[in-house]
């Protein structure tokens, strides 16, 4: 009675295979053009003479100040962020208070510059022909085209990372297991401590990730406030484009793999974290 | 009297009464690190130009050189903006729907320019389209690093993920049923998705562009050395305050600073008007 | 339209969700598929739509083979459980959708999709609504829209899925009799997927039951109730009790004793018999045993009686006693099933 020659049967709410593989060859294609290629070049360029020439790229003293100065920035922005994203969060997300939604909408407002603004008015702030730069200058204090400026506009475009991520997740958890550890006689600190902090943590280590990975890796705006006074203001970014300027392509994309190395770094981790934890975008409702 | 009174006085307050701790503080210290590192900053910024009165102001934005680095910085931008919706919705749709080999590699990959400096980005996509480059050399003669093209690949690069991270969490949400319902129709998939899914989407795409397009008109650091630089051609307007500021012309780059801030908020505001306009209309998109 | 399945298999992954189901649905009848979830109800109906295409076995649509037509070939009306609303369009859109997407030379001029989706809104009796979205309607009027939109394509069949189950129980009982009257008044040959069994005795025409991927039985409300057909069927429709017997020479026994009925055929078997189908009785030969609990059940009153089963857990039966003069708790009461079937094992 069966028929021997059935049609394969196609789910309504799917495309035909050949549909498919176009669109999944398409989109290989766009990637392998626009990402994977890039990422590629970085380190086929940096290697193109060989790991002699890399491994002198790297320890050339400018260099090693370069990345001395980045992971120092780093760990000078990251924990300011890091304290400003736990204090907003808690308090956006534990109470009910009048311009909560306008808060929200302030702390978002650096993704929406361009860095190079954000160095600009630091620039406007501490410039010559401003009010505070020549009264610190007077003091002593420098900061732009030194270290502290750098740091202020690193802290500056990387403001929103930790709290943009903290604050959907503490409101997603509301107040109960506060209420509940308060009304046990925690205090503020222990319930902060033992209860609110376990339920974030992994939402805390991915906004800081996020950060860390902008934070080392900023251009425009460290660009406009550092001066690029070689081996004392370039950070990672800024003395790959002084070697690129300078035609040294070699030792350009030798420390241009090192933060290529890092982003990958923080993609592998930022993966692990969603796939694990349910941490950042992918943490759904699902 | 003295009933209404209180009751007058407990109907404004700052905050609904709680018994967690550390409202005081939190909010506090917020909100002086926020005036401190961002808003004191950018008011100075506003204040300058206010300085500048706005007979100054429209001299230097009238500049022919200001005019054509904003219409170079807005419209590649726009274009990229636009290729991104294109593939972007592509490739949303096939990680979300499609299962392959290396798909959970290539979702991660995604985000690659959200996590590489731009700078890097900047000199690989440069060595990559230049004249002698991999890809570059596959168009000659015809030329894509060190023209307004190379601008857009660079902010085609900045912008893709913008794009598919706005568009996929909806894909995931799509109800097949709603496909399984226009094919009982008679609608054939054709027809199921540009009548059905496309528009469904269409409020998540708008957001996709409007982020990826209002990134790339601040982009600076993929940019500038893939562009050329070439004033009037190929010269973006970020690169313009920054040449500004190296001529001590801080007038000039205050002024030009502040009508991409003011265009960056109106494309804050128009991305939170479409999310308030889809939520009412399809509930929660 | 008349629908034949034959044979029909189908399995998800090497697990068979339906297993030689046939069936024959008159033109114009009403059926119901009743059965507890994972029963495969669902998906015969999907295969009916041609959502799913059966992995054995025919489905006829009058004398035409429509086993391998697609479901847009199939024309026929679904409406989904969560109704599959269109979101971004609003009512009026919905229902003319069908009409919309036909090949042009089938497609009726703008205007007269106009004048249909607002007759069928009338008939759906949502005159008014045209320009709502879904989201700015109730749970009761987004499964109108729905079926109005799966009528517009004039069907040959029409397919709900469990079409009251997310409407709350006052809703549920005004549209279980409104798509009643619908039904008889358009005449179209209608299937719906149900788990609940007062939902398919009150509104089919013939309940088709289903267990395990298979067909346990087929009947009007009064087949399956009152002479259910297999012990799944006895305990899944309606109230019900068990015991083990025996039959011998004719007698039924319960733990070697007769209880005062009796039966042909000898041997072991299941009996089920339902609370009201019970005399109280005061006689030795009968069951008995203690009242441990007792409800009110709308006009009824039901004991719940253990019956001692010498060490092992008592056996649990129900039966219902007079409204107004309820049986003691820790009382030994004696009764006999007036009514009841035994399944042999």
């Amino acid at each position: 009675m069966s028929r021997s020659s059935q049609p394969k049967f196609r789910s309504p709410a799917d495309e035909r295979p050949l549909a498919k593989i176009l669109l999944i060859l398409l989109s290989l294609a766009f990637l392998g053009f626009f990402l994977f290629l890039p990422l590629v070049s970085v380190f086929v360029e940096a290697f193109r003479k060989g790991i002699g020439e890399y491994y002198e790229a790297l320890i050339e003293p400018d260099a090693a100040a370069a990345i001395h100065l980045t992971l120092m920035v780093a760990a000078i922005a990251v924990p300011l962020n890091l304290a400003f994203g736990l204090a907003a969060s808690w308090a956006i997300a534990k109470f009910e208070f009048k311009g909560k939604a306008f808060l929200i909408t302030l702390i978002d407002l650096p993704f929406s510059i361009s860095p190079v603004i954000s160095g600009l008015v630091y620039v406007l702030l501490f410039g010559s022909g401003s009010l505070l730069g020549p009264l610190l200058k007077s003091w002593g204090i420098e900061i732009l085209f030194a270290v502290p400026g750098i740091v202020l506009a690193t802290v500056f475009v990387t403001f929103p990372f930790v709290a943009r991520e903290l604050i959907p997740l503490m409101e997603d958890q509301g107040t109960g297991d506060e209420e509940a550890a308060l009304s046990l006689g925690a205090s503020g600190w222990q319930t902060f401590w033992y209860v609110t902090l376990p339920n974030i943590k992994w939402g805390l280590l991915y906004g800081v990730l996020l950060c860390n990975a902008r934070a080392m890796g900023e251009f425009g705006a460290v660009s406009v406030v550092s001066g690029r006074i070689r081996g004392i203001t370039t950070t990672m970014p800024l003395h790959v484009e002084i070697l690129y300027n300078e035609y040294n392509m070699v030792a350009a994309f030798a420390v241009a793999s090192l933060l290529a190395a890092l982003a990958l770094v923080t993609l592998a981790l930022k993966t692990l974290l969603e796939l694990r934890f349910g941490a950042g975008n992918a943490g759904g409702r699902h | 009297m003295t009933a209404t009174a209180a009751v007058a006085r407990a109907r404004w307050r700052l905050k609904r009464p709680s018994i967690i701790p550390g409202f005081g503080l939190t909010l506090g210290f917020s909100l002086a690190y926020l005036s401190l590192i961002i808003l004191i900053p950018i008011a100075g910024l506003f204040w300058r130009t206010a300085a500048l009165g706005p007979g100054g102001f429209m001299a230097i934005l009238m500049d022919y050189r200001t005019l054509r680095a904003l219409y170079v910085s807005f419209g590649t931008a726009f274009v990229a903006a636009l290729v991104n919706v294109v593939f972007g919705v592509i490739v949303a749709w096939v990680l979300t729907r499609y299962n392959f080999p290396g798909r959970r590699l290539i979702d991660a990959m995604v985000d690659l320019p959200f996590a590489l400096p731009t700078a890097v980005a900047g000199i690989a996509l440069t060595a990559l389209y230049a004249p002698q480059g991999w890809v570059g050399s596959l168009f000659m003669p015809f030329r894509i690093a060190f023209t307004p093209l190379g601008i857009v690949i660079a902010l085609i690069f900045i912008g893709l993920p913008f794009v598919v991270r706005t568009v996929q969490p909806v894909m995931e949400e799509l109800d097949r049923e709603m496909e399984e319902a226009a094919a009982t129709l008679g609608a054939n998939r054709f027809q199921t998705i540009s009548k059905v899914i496309l528009p469904g989407l269409t409020p998540a795409i708008l957001t996709g562009f409007a982020l990826a397009f209002a990134r790339g008109v601040g982009e600076y650091g993929s940019v500038i050395f893939i562009a050329g630089n070439i004033p009037y051609v190929s010269e973006i307007a970020p690169l313009l305050i920054v040449i500004k500021l190296e001529e001590f012309n801080y007038a000039g780059a205050t002024a030009i600073a502040t009508i991409m801030l003011l265009i960056s908020f109106a494309m804050l505001f128009v991305i939170n008007l479409i999310q308030a306009w889809s939520r009412r209309r399809y509930g929660n998109a | 339209m008349e629908v034949t399945i034959n044979n029909i298999r189908k399995e998800f992954e090497r697990f068979p969700a339906l297993n030689d189901v046939s069936l024959k649905i008159g033109s114009g009848e009403l059926i119901a598929l009743l059965g507890p979830s994972g029963s495969g109800k669902t998906t015969l109906l999907r295969l009916i739509a041609g959502l799913d295409f059966p992995t054995a076995g025919q489905i006829f649509f009058g004398a035409e083979d429509a086993s391998h037509h697609s479901v847009q070939e199939r024309n026929v009306g679904f409406v989904f459980q969560h109704y599959a609303l269109f979101r971004h369009m609003t009512v009026a859109e919905n229902i003319g959708f069908g009409l919309k997407v036909r090949p042009s030379s089938s497609r009726p001029p703008k205007t007269e999709i106009r004048k249909r989706v607002s007759n069928l809104l009338d008939m759906v009796q949502l005159g008014g609504l045209e320009k709502r979205y879904p989201n700015q309607l109730s749970g009761g009027q987004r499964q109108r829209v729905a079926l109005a939109r799966a009528m517009a394509i004039e069907p040959r069949i029409l397919l709900l899925d469990e079409p009251f189950g997310a409407l709350d129980a006052k809703v549920r009982k005004e549209l279980r009799r409104w798509l009643r009257e619908f039904h008889d008044r358009t005449g179209h040959t209608t299937v719906f997927v149900t788990h609940d069994q007062e939902e398919a005795l009150e509104l089919a025409d013939r309940v088709v039951v289903m267990s395990q991927g298979k067909i346990e039985q087929v009947g009007s409300a009064d087949d399956v109730y009152d002479r259910p057909g297999s012990p799944f069927v006895f305990s899944f429709i309606g109230e019900s009790s068990q015991l083990p017997v025996e039959v011998k020479d004719g007698t039924v026994l319960f733990q070697g004793q007769p209880i005062g009925i009796s039966e042909t055929g000898d041997g072991a078997g299941e009996l089920f018999f339902r609370p009201e189908d019970v005399n109280l009785i005061d006689t030795q030969d009968a069951l008995f045993g203690k009242v441990t609990a007792s409800r009110r059940l709308a006009g009824t009153r039901i004991a719940e009686i253990d019956i001692a089963n010498n060490g092992h857990p008592p056996y649990h039966v129900e039966v219902e006693v007079p409204l107004h003069a309820p049986v003691e708790l820790g009382s030994e009461v004696r009764f006999r099933p007036t009514r009841w079937k035994i399944f042999r094992k």
